[in-house]
């Protein structure tokens, strides 16, 4: 097994995945508009987006279960649309784990090897022993014999997990993995999972409605939206440089302020600064991260402001703060309210990488 | 909280409870237990052997067969059926599936005498292929043919009925997880979707062979009364009973209710067992 983390192999290994114009309707609701992209050999790829974005769609595409009205899909070169479900060996894990419920642990995870030809299927031992180094693999030692029903959460998961490992997918296909999940033992598996993917070097797509799990995992990030891909990046990429005002908003806490690029300056209400070389001109859309401010006093730069309210809240603190009009929710870092800041103090606030976007034209 | 949200057990009307079960009890009493005693009882009136020799007449044996011919025909054919049936309509989508739902019922709400004429309509003697059947000399009304047909057509909402909730409720998400992990579609259903069913699948056939064993209306129609040879057992209480053969009706009768007592503890059997994956259990 290699034992290398494929990040930083990334940037060699060659394309395996390759998803061109992919489009797919149910009834008149299109799922997936002409969406194209790429994965290399060995990838931690997510595919996020809200629900009904396409997402989970794509990935049963890839599974074989859902056949798309146009595209193509190829694998390893191969042209994976033509092949059946059962010789694609892409192992999936659904959303709901999907584990045979009338069988134990033991023989979920053996399911794929018992259904082999005979000619291909293992023997006896070699399936007992295959699922043994599997329980082990899923730290589920000495769970074989129990049933789904019996199991919690994460172990349902471990198990499906175990199960589609079980036939050396080429793929490995993951949809929500810890949607059932409560929010601590998602942390952990989460950790767990990206060391598996790294040391069994399987490329890996994972859907998710959760920005934070895939910038976290993935080596790279496709976000979608209605059906279209709208960007695909490293994560430090999307989440620095989102294309749209979506991406932007949906990667992260986001202030909107409308604002005009003109002559090379940027300016939002009586705050002006340099504009980015490439940025739109004219009528534009200012964002910028709630906790990427500065604080300044009031004859510093930035946006004129008024603190509504101030709160403490764990880690960080929360400002309220009035800005042309509009209540924001600005963040700092904690722990302790900063000196001076109290409800009723006027201030200035500096964003500090303001991101602009063309404005989109009033409907 | 609205009062429909109220726990049941807030609702204290003092008597009335106790009014409601003992009149559920005397009514149950009445047009229950009793009829059954008396069955049992009027059975019995002339002695074991009396009883003995009823129910093993001739003709009350071939009319034990010819039951369990028809229902072992119209039985499995009826599972087989309504596995299919449930099968597309719990995993697929498709047009025209409220019409096979609402057909899948018909023979519910439709009066199993016209589920009898039908076949006479269709097969008998001045029917559309009755003169074509003649000139073959292919006998299916007044023979076993007719008869496993009509019982067909009367039970066949049993099976399907049980399996669909359950089947919706299942999804087709194992099914998938199956052939992604290489197994073809036979091997799927066989060692997927059937284990999932089991349990409703046999609740299904136990009220399907309850009720095949036990039609009347359908049967009486197509069958002519042919004792010996075309008379079922319900139709053997009937032909026994205007004989003014009390006893031979009666003892007979005691064998289809003690068919209905067999079927009602397996019945209870499953439920208590196996809850969870019985549609009668469910919400519909």
């Amino acid at each position: 097994m290699n034992l290398q983390p494929t990040a930083n192999t990334e940037a060699k290994s060659p394309l395996s995945l390759e998803i061109s114009g992919i489009s797919k309707s149910f009834g008149r609701f299109p799922a997936l508009r002409n969406v194209s992209l790429q994965a290399r050999d060995k990838e931690f790829l997510a595919l996020l987006g809200p629900s009904g974005s396409g997402k989970t769609t794509l990935l049963r595409v890839l599974a074989g279960l859902e056949r798309p009205d146009a595209g193509d899909v190829r694998f390893d070169g191969e042209d994976f649309l033509s092949i059946p479900v059962r010789h694609r060996r892409v192992g999936m894990v659904f959303q709901q784990y999907a584990l045979f419920r009338h069988m134990s642990v033991a023989q979920n995870i053996a399911f794929g090897l018992t259904v082999r030809p005979r000619s291909v299927r293992p023997s006896k031992s070699e399936v007992a022993d295959r699922v043994a180094d599997l329980l082990c693999l899923v730290q589920l030692e000495g769970l074989g014999s129990r049933f789904p029903a019996q199991l919690s959460g994460g172990q349902r998961q471990r198990v499906a997990l175990a199960r589609a490992l079980a036939i050396e997918p080429k793929m490995l296909l993951l949809d929500e993995p810890f949607g059932a999940l409560d929010a601590k033992v998602r942390r952990e598996l989460r950790r767990w999972l990206r060391d598996l993917h790294d040391r069994a070097g399987v490329t890996t797509v994972f859907v998710t409605h959760d920005q934070d799990e895939a910038l976290d995992l993935a080596d790279r990030v496709a976000i979608l939206k209605d059906g279209e891909l709208r960007q695909l990046g490293a994560p430090n990429d999307v989440y620095e440089n989102p294309a749209d005002p979506f991406v932007y908003d949906f990667l992260g806490a986001a202030c909107r302020l409308p604002g005009i690029v003109e002559g090379g300056r940027l300016r939002v209400a009586d705050w002006e600064t340099k504009a980015e070389t490439d940025a739109p001109q004219g009528r534009v859309e200012v964002y910028f991260r709630p906790n990427e401010v500065v604080l300044a006093p009031l004859d510093g730069a930035g946006l004129a402001g008024e603190v509504r309210a101030v709160a403490a809240r764990g880690p960080d603190v929360r400002i309220e703060c009035l800005i042309e009009g509009q209540i924001f929710e600005l963040e700092s870092r904690g722990p302790g309210i900063p000196a001076g800041v109290a409800p009723g103090l006027a201030l200035r606030i500096k964003p500090l990488r303001p991101k602009v976007y063309a404005a989109q034209p009033r409907v | 909280m609205s009062p429909a949200a109220r726990p049941i057990s807030s609702v204290r009307l003092p008597g009335v409870a106790f009014a409601l079960v003992a009149a559920s009890a005397i009514v149950m009493a009445a047009l229950v237990l009793l009829p059954l005693f008396v069955v049992f009882r009027d059975a019995f009136d002339k002695g074991i052997g009396k009883y003995l020799a009823a129910v093993s007449d001739p003709d009350a044996v071939s009319a034990m067969k010819l039951t369990l011919l028809v229902a072992g025909i119209a039985v499995p054919l009826n599972a087989i059926f309504g596995i299919a049936a449930a099968w597309c309509i719990a995993k697929f989508e498709f047009r025209g599936k409220g019409v096979l739902l609402t057909l899948i019922d018909l023979p519910f709400s439709m009066s199993p005498v016209v589920s009898g004429l039908v076949w006479v309509l269709l097969f008998g003697a001045q029917g559309w292929f009755g003169t074509w059947l003649i000139d073959h000399d292919i006998k299916i009304i007044f023979a076993t043919t007719g008869l496993v047909l009509a019982t067909i057509l009367v039970t066949f909402p049993f099976v399907a009925r049980e399996l669909i909730p359950l089947m919706q409720d299942q999804g087709a998400d194992e099914e998938a997880a199956a052939l992604t992990l290489g197994a073809s579609g036979f091997t799927t259903f066989w060692k997927i979707t059937l284990p999932n069913i089991r349990w409703a699948l046999l609740y299904g056939v136990l009220l399907c062979n309850a009720r095949a064993m036990g039609e009347f209306g359908a049967v009486s129609v197509v069958s002519g009364h042919i004792r010996g040879l075309t008379t079922t057992l319900p139709l053997h209480v009937e032909v026994l009973y205007n004989d003014y053969d009390f006893v031979g009706a009666f003892a007979t009768a005691s064998l289809l209710a003690s068919l209905g007592l067999v079927t009602l503890v397996l019945k209870t059997g499953l439920e208590w067992r196996h809850a969870g994956e019985l549609a009668a259990n469910r919400k519909h």
